[in-house]
């Protein structure tokens, strides 16, 4: 039930694809919390989204199929599928855009006050423009949450390690598609085989997401090129929000490297493609219609999407360069399988490449990570624990830590193992000053505390008592016992011992005659014979056992209670 | 007693060389590090001996603010670090970060190369310390050491420009540094959250001015201009390179743009076209429209606005030109001025603050009879204008900060003594705050009361908490608990944990009263009766008569005996510990009135029926027990608190107490004395 959500907090930009869903149509009415950054290039891929799927409007969805009898005797992928009856159409950028607008910009190490009971503080996390770790805490425990970190040096702001320690849990999810991939290697791999297509005279499809790898893509080509001899080539990126993303790339200095921010304090612009986009070797385009048909030369390399080769751009280029085994496909998203994204293509001439470069953390990074952290617990996603199903005698590929990490799946509810032990409470300057502390061991002193609770926001601040403390003079009061008061003393807790020996010189002082001690297996009774009273003293108890005669009573717990401390 | 000290070194009670020193919970904090424009000898940069005379700096303050890149509150910073000498952090926001230096530099050289001054910090020095610099974000706490944190605000004004948040503990000060009230063409409004600083220290340029609608300057603005340039005349309109420079900007490429005129405008050459290109790159930081339509058209690219040369000052015809610095103290506008001010045709429109003692100043001031340099006097026969396009909040909008923030008390920076005086006055009347307004040099004491944080155990909080959801939660609740101090870890208990966590064992004491009754019935009838007797008086007690024929009220217990030796006389055993007094004695006065009673005495209200003390009576036991034992929450009293429940086996054994514990109170009645190790 999401109206019971009161926050939601965004890492990155692919994680809010689904934002709408949530904010739009379920009752939620708390706060999102994200980057600006994030939630830009965000509504960049949400646009470009929406884009494409209104570009293929529907007349009639079939839904039929849903029903689960049906279903069953469909073929493999369809029959697969969880959950159909709550697949939903793509939102519009209408309700994209009331999303977008009901969520709060952070920045990171901001420190957020959520109802006075928790603090939340978004981290660098290294991956993407203004992707973020979460710390979720409160005075006494701290919960880190990690997702799609990266520990690469890209052009984001690095990962911020040091704030993550002393975490009471951990929780880890966002790692690595492709354990197996060097991202660096990839990144090789991808330039050379681009070089070598081109050089034949055959033309480059890059399937990719408008923001983010793109970015560091063109970096390298930016180098790349004029050492392969590849100047003259021009690159094409096309998307509705290609300008968008270029653009907003330069802006979001802050979130940047070092080196990049540094660029900006020169003033340039950190990123090189916008030096591309001068020279004109990189022209972007909303759509393949309008200005991009008139401009369109061959070999050429294309960036476009949508990288699921599904909708958008992409599948035009498919199907114009898939007959040519002169043509390449470079895949280099990780999110999609690229065999079955290719799988409506077949049979394709042309040559696939599969360089997934995903910079999120491997199984390597994350024991450095942890090891780094020291987290007292993890706790992540039930497919980190063991190998990948495909490789499962890689038993590298798993989170390995101490004690083992607790797991989790889709729709489980885990108890997160700390047990809250103390509270954050505001002592007022007035009361600290009227408390007296006394030392009971060396270096711990110890004060009683009688004060006003009040509690505010979640905050809590203690007030002296409205009158002053009265001393244990419960008789007083009770004569005025109509008089019904506002706040009572309690009594304090005694600790100590009585040494008999001395308790009877004070009683003797005390006038008190005829006092005859017995020794008992644990302790002294002494009797006050005179007075038909019987004082029985132990190690932790004393016992007074008297007629009723309130006065001597009275007289006798004095005595007593001189000997023993109050707390 | 804690206090917060603020000394101006700059910019108390004047504008220029913005330097303030902050003392909070013994951290030291410099707030800007600026020089003054009105002066070009030692007095230019603030007195740094005054922190210290022969120590290092760096011992002596734990960071240095820097709220925006105007050399009133930046110029001596390679002074104060590189030839004075101060090696720490140095904060300041990206786009300051990167204008800042640019700016010291230009600085320099007019002072080096053009004034010839020698003994000036170097290119170098601006770079190194540059390299001091840690840049923040907005809303970024910074973490300066374990106790100190900062966290700046946007503050508008110019780009970059942050107003800054310095805390300790519960302690606050805000300093807002130069910010605007109101979004203007480029930049947003400041603003700052209900953050109740105990000390606000706001600058006051515009105190006791309070503008007119922008709409109608900005319209007086360009119909001069208009005007001057239809007749041929030449506009110089003196900025600083950024800041009113792009505001100004904007403003005439969309009238020009509008009105499509053809009369060139220029732009002093250098910094000012370097400075569009920061406004491109950091967009974020201007405003709303802006960020929104950058895309599209970034409004930093003028078509209209072309690089000024120096020999176009001298061409024929109408042209307006943007000239640094803005207060004609120096430089290219200067030059300018000098050689358009004999023309009546011309028109030079001041569109901010000038500082005492610059050649802005004056002329603002009526002067048209100049002293220059080598004696010559420069008759100023150009017409002079003045609008404030400065983006200082005005009075108003000094009100309506500290009414957002809701300090404990306001101090005034950055402004002019006599109208300062005003404001300090409207602010201590209208908003109730005190405020100060100290000179420089002079120390302003705040004494503050910080609250101590310690850590409280759950476990005594939500007792209490729960009590708070009681009809009675808008009586003020007592919380009792004791205060372990450890070093300096302190950590509010409960006083049984406090006894547990010390290794200390409670002692329990315990009273027993025999009140002696005439009666000739059985002990179990007579309990029976003491029973429904106490069951209709104390109604709001908790009466529990027991199969072992005790009757409990509460945790007291009382049972009926008889001493062998007079059949007719019964003695009733009460018995309470020390922590139930106060039941206790009222009981036995009760039960000593015997069944005549009727009418009970009005009864005290008893201090465990009030919420919040209950858990006295359970004290020792843990919830474990209470919730596993038939008798909830009322142990027998009779019992040493920690064999209060034994095992079940022992139950009927025929003992007086019900839980067979080791008090037997007939057998050692009998006997005369109770024999301890019985069992």
């Amino acid at each position: 039930d999401l109206s019971t959500v009161d926050v939601i907090l965004i890492s990155n930009y692919h994680c809010m694809m689904a934002l709408p869903y949530i904010t739009e149509h379920t009752g939620f009415t708390g706060t999102v919390y994200a980057t600006e950054p994030t939630v830009q290039i965000g509504r960049l891929l949400m646009e470009e989204l929406v884009n494409f799927i209104e570009r293929v409007p529907k007349a009639q969805s079939a839904s039929l199929w849903k029903n689960k009898d049906i279903q069953r005797l469909l073929p493999s992928p369809l029959k697969d599928a969880v959950e159909v009856s709550t697949w939903r159409r793509c939102y519009t950028m209408q309700e994209v855009n009331s999303a977008l607008s009901k969520i709060q910009l952070v920045g990171y190490s901001q420190k957020i006050e959520l109802f006075g009971a928790v603090q939340v503080t978004p981290l660098s996390s290294g991956y993407a423009l203004g992707s973020s770790n979460w710390i979720i805490q409160s005075h006494y425990e701290k919960v880190s949450y990690v997702s799609g970190s990266s520990l690469l040096t890209t052009h984001p702001q690095p990962m911020d390690q040091a704030s993550l320690k002393n975490s009471d849990v951990l929780v880890l999810t966002g790692l690595t598609q492709i354990p197996t991939a060097n991202p660096d290697g990839m990144v090789g791999e991808f330039c050379s085989n681009l070089a070598l297509t081109v050089r034949n005279g055959g033309n480059v499809l890059v399937p990719c997401y408008p923001s983010g790898v793109i970015y560091d893509l063109l970096e390298c080509l930016y180098q790349y090129i004029d050492s392969a001899g590849l100047s003259s080539v021009p690159l094409y990126f096309i998307s509705p929000v290609a300008n968008s993303s270029l653009e907003f790339s330069q802006i979001f200095a802050e979130w940047l490297c070092h080196n990049k921010q540094s660029k900006v304090y020169l003033p340039e612009p950190p990123f090189p493609h916008a030096e591309l986009i001068q020279t004109n070797k990189l022209k972007h385009y909303p759509s393949i219609h309008g200005d991009f048909s008139n401009d369109f030369r061959q070999p050429c390399v294309v960036f476009t999407g949508h990288p699921s080769l599904r909708f958008g751009d992409v599948v035009h280029f498919m199907e114009l360069w898939g007959k040519s085994s002169l043509n390449t496909v470079i895949f280099t998203e990780p999110d999609f399988s690229y065999l079955e994204a290719l799988a409506p293509y077949q049979p394709l001439a042309m040559k696939c490449i599969y360089c997934p470069i995903d910079t999120r953390l491997n199984f390597i990074q994350v024991s450095k990570l942890l090891k780094e952290v020291q987290p007292l617990h993890v706790v992540c996603p039930e497919q980190y624990t063991q190998p990948p199903p495909a490789q499962s005698h890689r038993m590298d590929l798993m989170i390995d830590c101490q004690p083992p990490a607790m797991s989790y799946r889709r729709a489980e509810v885990l108890a997160l193992p700390f047990k809250r032990r103390y509270e954050k409470i505001e002592i007022m300057p007035e009361l600290a000053d009227s408390l007296v502390p006394m030392e009971i061991k060396p270096g711990i002193s110890l004060a009683t505390v009688s004060a006003v609770l009040h509690t505010k926001d979640n905050k809590h601040l203690l007030q002296p008592p409205p009158r002053p403390a009265q001393p244990t003079s419960g008789k007083k009061r009770k004569r005025v016992s109509d008089d019904v008061p506002d706040c009572k003393v309690l009594k304090p807790l005694l600790s100590g011992s009585i040494p008999v020996e001395q308790f009877v010189q004070t009683l003797e002082k005390h006038g008190f005659s005829d006092i005859k001690v017995e020794d008992t297996a644990k302790g002294h009774i002494v009797l006050l014979q005179e007075a038909e009273t019987l004082i029985q003293i132990e190690e932790d108890s004393t016992h007074i056992i008297c007629d009723n005669d309130e006065m001597l009573r009275v007289r006798l717990r004095d005595l007593v209670l001189k000997f023993l401390q109050k707390f | 007693m804690p206090e917060i000290r603020v000394t101006p070194l700059g910019a108390g009670q004047d504008v220029g060389r913005s330097c303030i020193l902050v003392s909070i919970a013994g951290k030291n904090v410099m707030l800007d590090c600026g020089m003054h424009m009105g002066f070009n000898d030692d007095r230019r940069f603030p007195d740094f001996s005054y922190i210290t005379q022969n120590g290092r700096l760096t011992d002596f303050l734990d960071c240095v603010i820097i709220s925006h890149f105007h050399l009133d509150h930046c110029g001596a910073l390679p002074y104060f670090s590189e030839m004075v000498g101060y090696d720490g952090p140095i904060y300041m926001t990206h786009p300051t970060q990167a204008i800042c230096p640019i700016l010291l530099e230009d600085y320099r050289k007019i002072a080096v190369d053009k004034k010839g001054e020698a003994n000036f910090f170097t290119s170098q020095m601006i770079k190194d310390c540059m390299k001091k610099v840690v840049a923040v974000h907005l809303h970024q706490t910074v973490q300066v050491d374990d106790e100190l944190e900062i966290k700046a605000y946007y503050a508008g004004h110019v780009l970059g420009a942050a107003m800054f948040q310095i805390k300790v503990g519960s302690e606050s000060v805000v300093y807002t540094g130069d910010y605007n009230m109101t979004p203007d063409r480029h930049l947003g409004a400041a603003w700052i959250d209900k953050c109740r600083p105990n000390l606000l220290i706001t600058e006051s340029t515009y105190a006791t001015t309070i503008r007119d609608s922008k709409r109608c300057r900005e319209r007086d603005f360009l119909k001069k201009v208009h005007e001057t340039v239809e007749r041929g005349g030449k506009v110089l309109i003196p900025v600083f390179a950024l800041g009113r420079a792009q505001e100004l900007c904007i403003l005439l490429e969309t009238f020009w743009e509008r009105m499509n005129l053809k009369v060139p405008i220029y732009f002093s050459t250098g910094l000012t076209e370097k400075a569009n290109h920061y406004y491109k790159l950091f967009i974020p930081w201007t405003n709303q429209k802006i960020r929104k339509t950058f895309v599209q058209r970034n409004m930093f690219e003028f078509k209209h606005i072309k690089a000024f040369d120096r020999a176009f000052a001298d061409n024929p015809g109408p042209m307006v030109v943007f000239a640094t610095p803005g207060m004609l103290h120096a430089g290219q506008s200067l030059q300018i001025f000098r050689k358009w001010a004999g023309n009546e045709k011309n028109m030079v429109i001041m569109p901010g603050y000038c500082v005492q003692g610059t050649v802005g100043h004056k002329i603002l001031s009526g002067q048209r009879k100049l002293e220059m340099e080598g004696r010559q006097v420069l008759e100023v026969k150009m017409q002079v204008e003045y609008m404030s396009f400065s983006a200082h909040a005005d009075a108003k909008g000094i009100m309506q900060l500290v009414g957002q923030a809701e300090p404990e008390s306001v101090l005034l920076v950055h402004g002019e003594a006599k109208k300062m005086e005003f404001l300090k006055q409207k602010i201590e009347q209208e908003l109730r705050v005190s405020c100060y307004m100290p000179a420089n040099g002079e120390t302003v004491t705040l004494p503050t009361s910080p609250s101590i944080p310690v850590g409280i155990s759950l476990g005594l909080l939500k007792r209490e908490m729960v009590q708070g959801l009681l009809p009675e939660a808008k009586k003020p609740r007592l919380l009792h608990g004791t205060l372990i101090m450890k070093d300096s870890n302190f950590r509010l208990v409960s006083s049984e944990q406090a006894l547990k966590e010390l290794g200390l064992a409670e002692h329990q004491l315990r009273f027993t009263c025999r009140v002696h009754l005439h009666d000739t019935r059985k002990e179990q009838e007579m309990a029976l009766r003491v029973y429904s007797h106490l069951k209709s008086v104390l109604k709001d007690h908790c009466v529990q008569h027991l199969p072992d024929g005790s009757v409990t009220v509460e945790s007291i217990l009382i049972q009926a005996a008889a001493p062998s030796e007079d059949p007719g006389t019964k003695v009733l055993l009460v018995s309470w510990t020390y922590q139930d007094e106060e039941l206790g004695s009222f009981l036995t006065s009760l039960l000593k009135k015997g069944r005549h009673l009727t009418q009970p005495p009005p009864l005290p209200s008893p201090s465990w029926t009030e919420p919040g003390l209950h858990f006295r009576t359970v004290g020792a036991l843990s919830e474990q027990t209470l919730r596993s034992h038939p008798w909830g929450q009322r142990p027998c009293v009779m019992c040493p608190p920690r064999q209060l429940f034994p095992a079940k086996e022992k139950l009927g054994s025929g003992l007086s107490c019900l839980y067979s514990c080791a008090w037997a109170p007939k057998r050692w009645l009998g006997q005369g004395v109770p024999d301890s190790s019985f069992q």
